[in-house]
């Protein structure tokens, strides 16, 4: 970096009258952003290392994540199922068709979690990150 | 070897009459939130009491807390979530201080009873509910309406979009409790092959394996714990920046 610096103020001396005190300030101008740039880029990417070994840390903590969802998605259907048969007498189709949906929402849970859905409107990332 | 479930007991302290055939007593459990609600109270109000421009330790840690839960608030859920900020809060500190009271050792984990979990995660759903109701009237049901989704299939998954509501509140609280429940069973289990192996005779030279393990796991523990307070804060924000925003999710 200091190399580059030097020849574009080589450069700068050759083809304009620039002063000297002029061009070290746009160096120190220059110098300051660069280092707020790299600092910046270095407190983002510890952010993100930080977060990956907390999430990384223990895939027991991930595998809970992952079966939680799950059993919470059939776990409702069956809910949602005997309460309907309570409700209407139905019995035993309400929990039947509600044990079958809530197999499949498990599963689109699990997906979600995982970011595997790709939903084009999709703006936000997964429900279990 | 030590009965591993035996820390989860719920015992009455003091009762206070019965209701039906109900008794109605101040148990462990009770007496555990309240010792969370005052250390909480103790903390904030000591922290922010005497508040100077260079914070004192007391201060600095409420001001990290402060920091890192508006944080996450603003990241899920915009500025505009912000008026949920002392909801999500409260809920982080009080699941917080709960996961490490459970941590002491002859301690009480509130927080391995699903009930517990469960009404916190009731809580949440139903703020989320009411809320979304009353910013959206029934424009709030366009939650359950997936965009970009072929015509077909839509009634499907609509029906696997409310049964996903329904799950969410049994998932938030379900992954708390099991993960607090396990690691403590986890614990005491490893701790018990300690003692058990240490009255077997020659075994006793590998009883220092289960010892090193339940260390790890003790400080694993800490780490979940933190950790599922962290996940419960960040899935209320999910899901309460659902009731600001219901048509895109």
């Amino acid at each position: 970096m200091s190399k580059d610096g030097t020849d574009r103020r080589n450069e700068g001396a050759g083809e304009q009258p620039a002063t000297e005190a002029d061009l070290a300030g746009r160096m120190k101008r220059l110098s300051a952003k660069l280092d707020a740039v790299h600092e910046a880029e270095a407190r983002k990417t510890a952010a993100e290392t930080a977060r990956q070994a907390a999430s990384g840390a223990s895939s027991m903590g991930r595998a809970f994540r992952l079966s939680a969802e799950f059993i919470a998605g059939v776990a409702a259907g069956g809910l949602i199922g005997w309460s309907i048969d309570r409700v209407l007498g139905a019995s035993p189709w309400g929990l039947i068709v509600f044990l079958m949906l809530g197999f499949l929402t498990g599963v689109y849970n699990v997906m979600r979690a995982t970011g595997q859905l790709q939903v084009p409107s999709d703006k936000k990332d997964g429900a279990g990150q | 070897m030590a009965d591993p479930i035996h820390q989860f007991q719920i015992k009455n302290i003091v009762t206070l009459g019965h209701a039906g055939a109900h008794e109605i007593a101040v148990t462990n459990s009770a007496i555990y939130m309240w010792v969370a609600v005052a250390l909480t109270a103790i903390l904030m109000i000591g922290g922010i009491g005497r508040a100077a421009v260079v914070p004192g330790r007391m201060q600095s840690i409420v001001e990290s807390l402060y920091e890192f839960v508006a944080t996450t608030v603003r990241n899920s859920a915009g500025t505009e979530g912000m008026k949920f900020f002392p909801f999500v809060f409260s809920l982080f500190m009080f699941v917080l201080v709960l996961n490490m009271l459970g941590m002491l050792p002859y301690g009480f984990t509130v927080t391995s009873h699903i009930i517990v979990t469960f009404c916190l995660a009731a809580l949440v759903i139903g703020t989320v509910i009411i809320y979304g109701f009353y910013r959206h009237g029934f424009g709030f049901l366009r939650l359950f309406v997936p965009s970009g989704v072929p015509g077909w299939l839509l009634p499907l998954l609509v029906a696997v979009e409310i049964v996903s509501f329904v799950s969410r509140p049994i998932s938030l609280s379900v992954r708390l409790f099991a993960n607090m429940l396990a690691g403590h069973i986890a614990l005491k289990i490893f701790a018990g092959f300690v003692v058990t192996l240490l009255t077997a005779g020659a075994w006793a030279v590998l009883s220092p394996l289960p010892l090193a393990l339940a260390i790890a796991l003790t400080a694993l523990e800490f780490l979940v714990a933190a950790l599922q307070a962290y996940v419960f804060a960040t899935l209320t924000t999910i899901y309460l920046n659902d009731a600001l925003h219901p048509g895109h999710h």
